[in-house]
């Protein structure tokens, strides 16, 4: 599995808000966001909401019934001839696709863009095992290239200005200085060109895997997922258990919901549906197709009534463009796959919360990812939840807070009652007076000071409202 | 009109920090014939032990509130997300008490955040306020009144009416000023970094007063106003309301 650096989650977003070239490129997300209402609003938005809810519908009944659909597409993906595995984690899931790959004597494999193989950490096996694995993305090939784990869930190469990618390919590819996006981009096409021809094994993920045919579905804007899954011999599919659908037309919902959320586009450039490896007579595609299909604790947020809703998730990203917090910290700071807001959810979910404790905090709770997300997961209630987990939930997903819960209980005992949160307001407005100049308080004791770095806090009221009321009986403001 | 009786939720904050937006409020009501009153042993709604992750706490503290309200008819805060987090969580809160389930979705019928309760139920748009002098106020859209409860139109047809006001809109009304309760002080620098970019757009409108419906967006964005030394005031729409109907008396 790739490393999960979510402890970090401070230290990286204060790096990212100190790093100006990110912050230039994360203003770039206000173009995704108007993509995405301009192309609602052409859809029309109550023919939207009523595809939203086919889609939680569908979803919902799907999720209910996972073990049914996902036995239905793995019988279906043998009958057109391919091979399935169901892997239990993301160990289980690279064993597989190393043997897959030493069984077929492969020297290069060409990869589409894939979250789960992000997840898996496949690359990494493979260069291991003295395999190249060369990613076909564009921006997926930036940051393979630059050692760097993407950046947002469709642009994956967000945070690169065109300067660093030319000096990027500059050094690696020994290609001269380019300032021009898309003769940079042709540089790219030229060196994946060589690659796709040379490649044993493409590898991909699956947007949708539909149970009724045992078709995987990819959604492309460069093409390379049509060239990994046709070109070489054998063509390996990696796919997250909760993405199977059950039936082909069902695709007619979900991708809309998609493209447009996800760039604002009626439908991608490439949409390719691939129905296990070439049959006799048929003149192109793979040799053996394989689909891996992966839980890595999914089962368990399955299980979880409050966490399942997060497995509606079909990748759009409209959520980081909508997050305040992701368009301030941009993506690394999330420390692994899933950055922003659904990743805050699924992060703390798959490696425990103790691993990822910042990340259910790291949101003002605003719901913005719940306005934009197609699927109206729940964010908000989510991180909620896994907050209280944190606090106060079994020892395996307690993160120790001393101090700030024992200001809780404090807290708890006060506002009990009227008559100690009378006193406590008196005790507070007495306690602030060496600290507070014209009105306000200008400085703070931790763990408060964050505050009055950058604001200052108003002072307690001396009489506060309960007390003028009470004294005018209950007169006051007649 | 029929005389119509409200109890006032003043809320911890406003309590404790902003009483003259609880007074402006109660002024507010009583000036459109409202009765008002004030159940003494009222706190909080929960909201902070809620976002803290202190469920048992936030559960606890919505069960008082059930009781202290249990016999108003009709309940108003100054505040939309105090109001939200009885819409939006009492019931998951309170999932342990099911004798109190019917009671629960009665308290979130009656409970109005204040411009919602003005213009939805009264259907007042025109409290009579009038300004001194020609002012221009913008107005930030408070996460959870706008997205919790749809207070959106409310304040805005409330402020139109004002004589004197000029509603300027700033970009992005609606996105987060980067309060988020516990997060401002937890990772005070993504805090305020987000508040910058909010502050930035009130300014481009010129605005002299920022207004909006919850005191704690006011604080947050106050607080930075206030120590940036900048002209615009941040004001709570109730006290800006009343600071126009007393304009009218004097």
């Amino acid at each position: 599995m790739t490393d999960v650096l979510s402890e970090h989650f401070k230290e990286q977003a204060a790096e990212a808000l100190g790093n100006a070239t990110i912050q230039e490129s994360l203003d770039r997300l206000v173009n995704f966001r108007q993509g995405r209402v301009d192309a609602i609003a052409e859809y029309g938005q109550e023919r939207w909401d009523a595809l939203s809810q086919s889609a939680r519908e569908i979803k919902r009944e799907t999720l209910e019934h996972l073990d049914y659909y996902l036995d239905e597409l793995s019988r279906n993906v043998e009958r057109a001839g391919g091979h399935v595995f169901f892997a239990r984690d993301a160990a289980e899931a690279n064993e597989y696709v190393a043997k897959v790959a030493a069984d077929n004597g492969v020297k290069t494999v060409i990869k589409s863009k894939s979250m789960v193989s992000e997840e898996m950490g496949i690359a990494d096996v493979l260069e291991a095992m003295g395999i190249e694995p060369v990613e076909t993305d564009l921006g997926e090939y930036i940051i393979q290239l630059a050692r760097e784990a993407p950046y947002h869930i469709i642009a994956p190469a967000l945070h690169k200005s065109k300067e660093e990618v030319s000096e990027l390919f500059e050094r690696i590819l020994g290609t001269p200085a380019e300032s021009d996006i898309t003769a940079l981009a042709g540089v790219a096409r030229k060196v994946l060109r060589e690659k796709f021809l040379e490649a044993d094994m493409g590898m991909t993920g699956a947007n949708f895997g539909v149970a009724e045919t045992g078709t995987i579905v990819m959604v492309t804007n460069e093409g390379n997922g049509r060239m990994c899954s046709s070109l070489p011999r054998v063509h390996v599919a990696t796919m997250g258990m909760e993405r199977v659908i059950p039936r082909l037309r069902d695709v007619a919902t979900y991708l809309p919901l998609l493209t447009r959320s996800a760039t604002g586009q009626r439908i991608s450039s490439y949409v390719s549906f691939v129905t296990g490896p070439r049959r006799s007579g048929e003149e192109d595609g793979p040799q053996e197709f394989h689909l891996v299909i992966l839980d890595n604790g999914r089962s368990r947020m399955l299980a979880d009534p409050e966490l399942r809703e997060a497995l509606y998730c079909i990748r759009c990203g409209a959520c980081l463009n909508a997050c305040p917090v992701y368009g301030k910290v941009g993506g690394h700071a999330y420390g692994w796959v899933y950055p922003g807001p659904i990743g805050a959810v699924v992060t703390p979910s798959l490696v425990g919360v103790p691993k990822a404790k910042d990340l259910p905090f790291a949101s003002t709770l605003c719901g913005a990812c719940r306005d934009v997300c197609p699927l109206k997961i729940d964010i908000p209630r989510m991180l909620l939840k896994l907050r209280s987990d944190a606090v106060e939930g079994p020892p395996e997903t307690r993160v120790p807070r001393s101090v700030e819960s024992l200001m809780m209980r404090a807290w708890r005992k006060t506002v009990a009652g009227p008559r100690l949160f009378t006193l406590a307001g008196k005790v507070t407005s007495a306690a602030q007076w060496p600290l507070s100049r014209q009105g306000v308080l200008r400085w703070l004791p931790p763990p408060l000071s964050g505050w009055t770095r950058t604001r200052d806090f108003p002072r307690a009221a001396m009489r506060p409202f309960r007390a003028r009321w009470r004294k005018d009986g209950g007169s006051r403001g007649g | 009109m029929a005389q119509k009786s409200v109890s006032l939720f003043v809320t911890c904050l406003v309590d404790q920090f902003y009483p003259e937006v609880g007074e402006a409020t109660v002024r507010l009501l009583r000036h459109l014939n409202v009765e008002v009153d004030f159940p003494a042993d009222q706190t909080c709604c929960g909201q902070v032990a809620l976002n803290g992750g202190y469920r048992s706490h936030a559960t606890a503290v919505a069960k008082r509130f059930i009781e202290v309200f249990r016999n108003s008819e009709t309940i108003v805060a100054p505040s939309g997300s105090c109001v939200a987090t009885i819409h939006t969580h009492y019931a998951d809160l309170l999932r342990g008490y099911p004798e109190l389930a019917a009671e629960v979705a009665s308290l979130q019928a009656r409970t109005y955040e204040l411009s919602q309760y003005l213009v939805d139920v009264l259907g007042v748009e025109d409290v009579g306020a009038h300004l001194p002098s020609p002012t221009r106020v913008t107005y930030h859209d408070c996460c959870h009144a706008l997205r919790d409860l749809g207070v959106g139109a409310q304040p805005r047809k409330l402020l139109s009416a004002v004589d004197g006001a000029e509603l300027a809109e700033m970009k992005d009304s609606a996105s987060c000023c980067g309060f988020g309760g516990t997060f401002a002080v937890k990772f005070a620098d993504i805090s305020s970094a987000i508040l910058r970019e909010k502050l930035r757009n009130v300014e481009v409108t010129g605005a002299s007063v920022l207004t909006a419906v919850d005191s704690s967006c006011l604080m947050h964005m106050g607080g930075a106003l206030r120590r940036q030394g900048s002209r615009t005031r941040a004001v709570h729409l109730a006290e800006l309301l009343c600071e126009g109907i007393e304009g009218e008396r004097a």
